[in-house]
Parts: C-alpha cells; sequence; structure tokens
C-alpha cells in the first residue's frame, strides 16, 4: 500500500509495541523454563542458593522418577558389585539402590487413556448434537442449549459428592470408564456450544444439494457436513483434550489408585526430606510437553477456537 | 465385496425396515443426534445436583453409610448462613476474585491492545503468552510453591534482585498476609492471555471506516481511544470477565496444590472449605447445603451479570 494510511500505527509505536510485549512474553515464560531446566539438575543443585541458571546437567530427576529407591546398610552398599547401567550409576551415587519401577509411566498411561477416550466421545457426540441443533427445528431449542451450557457452571465439587455415592454404588469409582463418562459430560457443553458455531457457517445448499443429488440425511451429514467442519472437529478436540489432560478436582476424588491420572500424581513424588523437586520438575516437563508442542503447532485453530466461542454468544 | 458383513445385514433387512432407515424423518435423526448429549448431561450433572439438593435436607454421612439418616429440614443451610467460618470464606474468595479480575482485565487488555499494533513477530509472541493457560493448573500450582521458597526459590530470589528486599525476609506461602497475594499472582500469569485473546478479538472487530471516520472528524487519538476503541471492546471484556469469573469462584485444584487454604485458613476459598466439609470431616449432608448455596450464588450472580452484558451490548 502506497497511500498513506491512518489506521495503521506509525513505525515508532510498533517498536515500542513489540518491545513491551517480547518483554512481557520474557517474564511469563521463566517460570515454564525452570520447571524445564530443574529437571535436569542434581538434587543439590537444585535447592543452592542463589538459585543456578547455569548448572551441570544431569538425568537424576528423571531416573528418580521412573524408579522407587532404597537405602541398604553400610556394608551391603559397598559389597554391591560396581553398577551395570548408567541408571545405576545415577541413584548409587546417591548413595541409594534401584527398588523397583516407580508408577508415573502407569499414571501418564493412565492420563493417555481416559484423555483421548473422554475427548473422542465428547467430540462425537458433540458433533451430533450441534448438527442437529443447526440444522433442525428442535422445539425448546434454546432452552436446550442454555442448559447444556449451565452445567458448566456448577462447582466440580458440588456435584462430586453425589456422583462419588453414585460411582461407588455402580462399581464406577477408580475405572476408566467411570473417568471417561464424567470428563465427556463435563466437556460436551463446550464440544456443543464451539460445533455448532463452526456448523451455522457452513451454508445449507451444498447439503440441500446432497439431498437432491439423492443422498440421504445421514449421508449428506458425513460426506458434505463433517469434511466443511473439520477444523472446527480439530479446535474442539484440542479443548477437550487439554481440558481432560489437565483436570484434577474429579481425578483427586474419585480415583486412588487403578485409574489415576498424572496431575493428582506429581504432587505426591517425593524423596528424602520433602519434594524431589527435579524428579516433580521432570514428571512436569513429560506432561506439559504435549500440551505446549500442540499449542504451538496448532495455535491458528486454537487461537481461532478461544476467540469463536466469545464472539459467538 | 458381497459377502462382507455390512453386505450380509444389508442383503438380510427386509426391505420395510431398509426403507425405514434410509428414509428417517428429520425429527426422528435430530432426536438420534440429540438424545445422548441430553441423556449423559442428565445422568452425570443433573441427576447429582438433584440427589445433592436431597442430601442437603438430610444429616447424611457418606462415610457412615449404616447409619440411620434423619431428615433436618433447613438446619444445615441456617447453620451454614450463621456460621462466622463460611463469611470469612466468601470474603477470601471476593478478594481472589475481584484482584484476579482486576489484574487480568488491566494486563489483558493492554496486552491486546499493544499486539493489535501488528509489529513483526506478534503471532509468535501471542503464541508464548498464551502458554501458561494451557497448562495443568494442579502441576504448575504445585511447582510454584518451589519458585516461592523463600531461601532457594526464584521468585524471592528475583524479589532480592530487583528491589534489594533480602530473599529470605519473607515468605509468600507463610503466615504475614501474602499468601493472599500468592495465589493471585499464579492465577493471574496463567489466565491474562485468556482475557488478551477475547480483547484481540474484539480489538480486531473494529472495522477501519470508523476510525477514518474520527480522523476526518479530527478527533484525537485520545478521544478516538475512548470513544470508539473502549465501547466497542467493552461487551468482549465483560464476556471475557464472566468466563473467568465463573472459573475463579469454582477455583479448586490451583490453589490447594499451592497453599491448601492456608497458612491458618488466609487461602480457605469456599470450594476448598467445601471439599474439606465433604471429603475430610466426611459431613455430606451439610457440605450438600454448602454447595448448593454456592451453585445458586455462582448462577444467581452469572445471570444478573448476563443482563447488564445484553445492555451493554444494546448500546
Amino acid at each position: 500500500m502506497s497511500a498513506w494510511s491512518v489506521t495503521e500505527p506509525t513505525a515508532r509505536s510498533k517498536w515500542i509495541a513489540g518491545i513491551l510485549v517480547t518483554l512481557y512474553a520474557v517474564v511469563t515464560l521463566i517460570p515454564l523454563l525452570w520447571i524445564i531446566s530443574t529437571g535436569f539438575k542434581s538434587g543439590p543443585d537444585s535447592i543452592s542458593y542463589p538459585p543456578k541458571v547455569f548448572f551441570q546437567p544431569s538425568l537424576e530427576g528423571y531416573v528418580n522418577l521412573f524408579t522407587t529407591r532404597t537405602r541398604i546398610g553400610q556394608e551391603a552398599f559397598e559389597a554391591l558389585p560396581p553398577p551395570e547401567t548408567w541408571v545405576d550409576r545415577i541413584v548409587r551415587r546417591q548413595g541409594m539402590v534401584i527398588a523397583g519401577p516407580s508408577k508415573f509411566g502407569e499414571r501418564f498411561l493412565n492420563s493417555v487413556i481416559i484423555g483421548f477416550g473422554s475427548t473422542f466421545l465428547s467430540v462425537f457426540l458433540g458433533t451430533l448434537a450441534a448438527y442437529a441443533f443447526s440444522r433442525f427445528r428442535i422445539p425448546l431449542k434454546d432452552d436446550l442449549l442454555f442448559f447444556i451450557l449451565s452445567t458448566r457452571m456448577m462447582p466440580p465439587i458440588a456435584v462430586a459428592i453425589p456422583i462419588f455415592l453414585m460411582y461407588r454404588t455402580l462399581g464406577l469409582s477408580d475405572t476408566y470408564l467411570g473417568m471417561i463418562l464424567l470428563y465427556t459430560a463435563v466437556n460436551i457443553s463446550l464440544a456443543v456450544w464451539l460445533l455448532k458455531g463452526f456448523i451455522d457457517e457452513i451454508p445449507r445448499e451444498y447439503e440441500e444439494a446432497a439431498l437432491i443429488d439423492g443422498y440421504t440425511r445421514f449421508q449428506a451429514f458425513r460426506k458434505v457436513v463433517l469434511p466443511q467442519a473439520a477444523t472446527g472437529i480439530a479446535a474442539t478436540t484440542i479443548f477437550c483434550l487439554i481440558f481432560a489432560w489437565n483436570e484434577y478436582a474429579f481425578a483427586v476424588l474419585l480415583t486412588s489408585g487403578k485409574a489415576q491420572t498424572a496431575p493428582p500424581f506429581i504432587p505426591t513424588i517425593i524423596g528424602v526430606g520433602g519434594q524431589d523437586w527435579p524428579a516433580v520438575a521432570a514428571a512436569a516437563t513429560l506432561f506439559l510437553l504435549p500440551v505446549m508442542i500442540f499449542t504451538i503447532l496448532l495455535r491458528r485453530h486454537l487461537l481461532r477456537g478461544i476467540t469463536f466461542g466469545a464472539v459467538r454468544k | 465385496m458381497t459377502d462382507s458383513p455390512i453386505a450380509r445385514v444389508a442383503e438380510a433387512t427386509p426391505p420395510g425396515v431398509a426403507r425405514r432407515l434410509r428414509g428417517l424423518s428429520d425429527t426422528a435423526i435430530a432426536w438420534i443426534f440429540v438424545a445422548p448429549t441430553i441423556f449423559l448431561l442428565l445422568a452425570i450433572n443433573i441427576f447429582p445436583l438433584i440427589w445433592t439438593i436431597r442430601l442437603s435436607f438430610t444429616n447424611f454421612a457418606a462415610n457412615r453409610p449404616g447409619r440411620e439418616v434423619e431428615w433436618v429440614g433447613l438446619r444445615n443451610y441456617e447453620r451454614i448462613l450463621t456460621d462466622e467460618g463460611t463469611w470469612a470464606n466468601m470474603q477470601t474468595t471476593a478478594h481472589f476474585l475481584f484482584w484476579t479480575l482486576f489484574f487480568q482485565v488491566v494486563l489483558g487488555f493492554t496486552l491486546a491492545w499493544l499486539i493489535n499494533r501488528k509489529f513483526r513477530g506478534n503471532d509468535l509472541a501471542t503464541t508464548l503468552i498464551v502458554l501458561p493457560m494451557m497448562l495443568s493448573p494442579a502441576v504448575v500450582g504445585n511447582f510454584w510453591t518451589f519458585l516461592y521458597q523463600p531461601q532457594i526459590g526464584l521468585f524471592n530470589y528475583a524479589v532480592e534482585l530487583l528491589t534489594g528486599r533480602p530473599a529470605s525476609s519473607f515468605s509468600m506461602l507463610g503466615p504475614g498476609g501474602l499468601a493472599k497475594w500468592s495465589i493471585v499472582i499464579v492465577d493471574t500469569w496463567m489466565w491474562t492471555p485468556f482475557v488478551m485473546l477475547i480483547c484481540l478479538a474484539g480489538l480486531r472487530s473494529i472495522p477501519d471506516y470508523i476510525y477514518e471516520a474520527a480522523e476526518i472528524d479530527r478527533a484525537s487519538k485520545w478521544r478516538q481511544f475512548w470513544t470508539i476503541t473502549v465501547p466497542m471492546v467493552l461487551p468482549f471484556l465483560m464476556l471475557a470477565v464472566l468466563f473467568r469469573g465463573i472459573e475463579n469462584f469454582k477455583m479448586f485444584d490451583m490453589v490447594v496444590l499451592l497453599t491448601g487454604g492456608g497458612p491458618g485458613n488466609e487461602t480457605l476459598l469456599a470450594s476448598i472449605d467445601l471439599k474439606r466439609e465433604a471429603f475430610e470431616k466426611w459431613r455430606t449432608g451439610y457440605s450438600s447445603a454448602y454447595a448448593i448455596i454456592l451453585f445458586v450464588t455462582v448462577f444467581g450472580l452469572a445471570s444478573i451479570y448476563v443482563k447488564a452484558l445484553n445492555r451493554v451490548k444494546e448500546r
């Protein structure tokens, strides 16, 4: 554009804005970088004063995260054969021996199963409901939609009491199925609202043309609407996945062993005298990293999804 | 092809049924599509809510299923509303709500306004700023207890570097009144990006020609800001406040791992208190009444707020 525009900010104001925003971004990222770097510190380095920015990297945190260790008597310890693997060596350096694997792997896998299971279910059901709300005449449509939204206002603890009792009666406490259904119920309101917005934007004419060509409603839905709504479905999937992945309140109240996800487990990682910070940081890094990578790779869908919900209502 | 299971089912289906399947009326499809969602919400949201209401009139205790359950009428509600502890928790919640919303609105709007200058690399900056809100509040809350350690924590060290106040002379999570602010800081760090994104959507929805017209009328930049930018972003900002307000009223995970409600009861938000009553003291009836009171409060406040929001939108 060669013409001078009154709405285009001046070069100087762009510079100032850029510097201020970059400054905020740097400050806001420090805690995240600190989590990642603490994961690679040795125990003493992690609690030194002043806090160490430069340090000798160590895999102690990761080793401690995946193993349980015990102390044995001085003589027995000295009588041991030399360590065989690098894992052994790191544990021995702390004056301990490996007792077995830790539960972190299992908890992480639980997070994956429950996260993906509930996300699939909420996006699947949400897409169907959103399509119906967008295209068909449904009695009391607005009331139903508001009802769906209002279920999100309930404090989790408020419904946790009867759900706890109900699950205990039905044998759903501490099971994958119970947690998947619960997270689906929480996520589905968001899924319906977001997807309805996306489907509303697809012109009806496409489907009508398909119907005239002899498609049934189902075929038109599958072959015309679904491909068009792909962006919206992707954005919704990410939101549901992030929620289920991060959820803590229900997980800590309704699961204790078999189906416990990672968020209630990570804060319970303890070492000698309190929390084992390098191990906690290692767990946090492994747990947060997928979401960070997701956010960076799929930023366009995500940002659109967030603002989309807002503009619509 | 013909001997695939699907084809066999198709052949075996009587023509009448097939026609009916194919020709399902739109109404039937609508109900088939909506029913699972409604059913799930009824089973896992509404049924439990009704159960909570029922329990709230009893003295039931979930850890003693054998005990005889008595109807106590409104006594649970009376006890909660006349208890001084409840009001103290409500004040703590209000403090948390007010200051987190205040900081998030100020910072979020400013950031959005700056990012809207469209400097080079604003996309990248936006993505990086958004990261904290995507992360697990529980895991992050837990890690912040490490950053807040008086002697070795990064936060105290940064304060010492910037202000010269010795790092070990104060404790963000210990007694001394700072704990209230420690949860405000972490929540603001996590959720400012959310307010920022919604404001950004608002700013980008303002068409250029309005500013061009104002420029022709020789309105100053200052005047343009207050008479165009602010009023047009306001509905978006209010919406962001609504979402954050509801979420923070329910706040549990981040704070319970950061302070656990302590020291003493300094950061005992209503939902943390509720969890103690329900799952530590096992006063199920009493805490059901507590839950209903909280739900009615958030629902009532949100409804009033939405009315105000609609009035702003109409203007």
